[in-house]
């Protein structure tokens, strides 16, 4: 594609990419601390992911302030207006993952009070692949990656697999000893969290899709 | 919709130049068309076309054919006086008539038809032609002013109902309001949509904002090819050619 007549365009549309990014980093990161903290037991990652909470919660405001800035003084149309309503929408989901993960430190922190329950092995996994999921939509997004995108959703249904397992094995547990329910429900819900940052990343995907063939690809089931 | 013009194979030319080539498109009756694209794309020559404006432009030759309700207004057979009462014109600058008043500015194109009409029945025509330019409440107590002592967006409305008082099915527009405030141009624009209903318009512009809002239709033209043309909403999200999504997003050359 050829570059904008204007440059300053340009550079406000770069912008918000770059913003998009750092945030989408950030709650890259926030995600991989809090289950490394959780994993390794190791409570001192936690307040660094305390304080990355406040500069993502910066950057969303950031990020709508600058789409809607963009629109009311460029109008953006076609390839450029597909970006900045993703943009907008990738903003919502990244803070909605960056508060998910908020809500695991929220249980990590009452986890590590108390012995392991198990060792965890679907968990991590689960993590290792919500987490890559929201590496490659990003990377769909700056790259304008359709395919990226596609690929990546179809890993949703794995996560949510996942999730099911992690609860059908918790749940003997439970029926086992209810001396372990506080644990077992703190890992239920750390699972059910990273199968919504799973979900959330399927969202960037769709978006993704959505900017690059101008195609509305959610709502419509399995994709083929 | 029917469609009131169907455009076949279309091809233009001044001297040895051509500025229009091969270009095909229908339009739907009661539809609101824009055509946009760079200057020098063949856009107003195109809707000059449509009315055979070109007649009388030294040089000028088309060939191909244009169908107005299947019967084809590029041929010599046509009389264009006759085409250009069903097909009217509205120009980039106002352009009333200047030694006439507001009155007979509506009033002239009728008396030129050569319809015998009372003094009643032309007041009629009159106020309703410049009802629906949306000027009548503006102007109806000065009627006798000079035309050319109303504001440029009056002006303008003054030029629209002069167009519509002898009851045409085509309004074209070559850039009504690129001469406007962003007043009466909002103005314009909504008697665009009003007149829609009654009336199929053609508009040249350049300003896709514009296009956007008013039309149901927009085409777009490069070196003189039609490149594209779709609904408004597909052109603007999602057109389908790489050079309409370079033109509207500003990035050329």
């Amino acid at each position: 594609m050829e570059k904008h007549t204007s440059e300053h365009y340009a550079e406000q549309l770069t912008d918000i990419r770059g913003r998009v990014l750092r945030m989408g980093g950030l709650v890259e990161q926030m995600t991989r601390r809090v289950i490394q903290s959780l994993v390794q037991r190791n409570a001192e990652l936690l307040p660094e992911v305390q304080s990355m909470e406040t500069q993502v919660n910066q950057l969303h405001i950031e990020i709508d302030e600058a789409c809607l800035e963009l629109i009311a003084l460029r109008q953006p149309t076609a390839s450029d207006l597909r970006f900045v309503a993703a943009a907008m929408k990738i903003n919502t989901d990244m803070e909605r993952i960056g508060d998910q993960a908020i809500n695991i430190l929220e249980c990590a922190e009452s986890l590590l009070t108390v012995p392991p329950l198990k060792p965890l092995i679907d968990i991590p996994r689960m993590a290792d692949i919500s987490q890559d999921m929201l590496k490659d939509a990003l990377d769909a997004f700056v790259n304008g990656d359709d395919d990226l995108a596609y690929r990546t959703i179809l890993r949703d249904d794995d996560v949510d697999q996942l999730k099911d397992q992690v609860f059908r094995e918790l749940l003997t547990y439970m029926m086992g000893d209810p001396s372990t329910i506080p644990r077992a429900m703190d890992l239920i819900l750390v699972s059910r969290h990273l199968e919504r940052i799973a979900d959330h990343a399927t969202n960037i995907c769709e978006d993704v899709i959505f900017m690059v063939k101008g195609k509305d690809v959610r709502h419509h089931g399995p994709l083929s | 919709m029917a469609n009131i013009f169907e455009i076949r194979n279309l091809c233009g030319w001044f001297g040895d130049h051509q500025v229009l080539k091969n270009i095909r498109m229908e339009i739907a009756k009661f539809s609101v068309t824009s055509v946009m694209g760079p200057s020098g794309c063949g856009k107003s020559t195109f809707i000059r076309c449509l009315n055979r404006m070109h007649d009388l432009t030294p040089g000028f030759r088309m060939s191909g054919e244009i169908l107005l309700d299947d019967v084809n207004i590029a041929s010599d057979r046509v009389d264009p006086v006759n085409l250009r009462r069903r097909v009217g014109m509205v120009f980039q600058q106002p352009n009333p008539f200047p030694r006439m008043s507001v009155f007979e500015n509506v009033a002239v194109g009728l008396k030129l038809n050569g319809k015998k009409m009372s003094r009643g029945e032309l007041a009629d025509a009159v106020e309703r032609s410049l009802n629906m330019a949306a000027l009548w409440n503006e102007v109806r107590d000065h009627l006798d002013r000079p035309g050319i002592s109303l504001s440029g967006g009056q002006q303008q409305r003054l030029c629209i109902a002069r167009a519509l008082a002898v009851e045409p099915e085509v309004l074209l527009m070559d850039e009504p309001c690129s001469a406007l405030d962003p007043v009466s141009t909002a103005k314009i624009e909504e008697l665009i949509e009003d007149l829609s209903e009654k009336y199929t318009i053609v508009v040249v512009t350049h300003n896709m904002q514009q296009a956007a809002r008013i039309s149901d239709n927009v085409a777009f033209f490069l070196l003189g090819e039609l490149i594209e043309m779709d609904k408004s909403g597909k052109i603007f999200t999602n057109p389908s050619d790489k050079r309409t999504e370079e033109y509207i997003t500003g990035r050329f050359g």
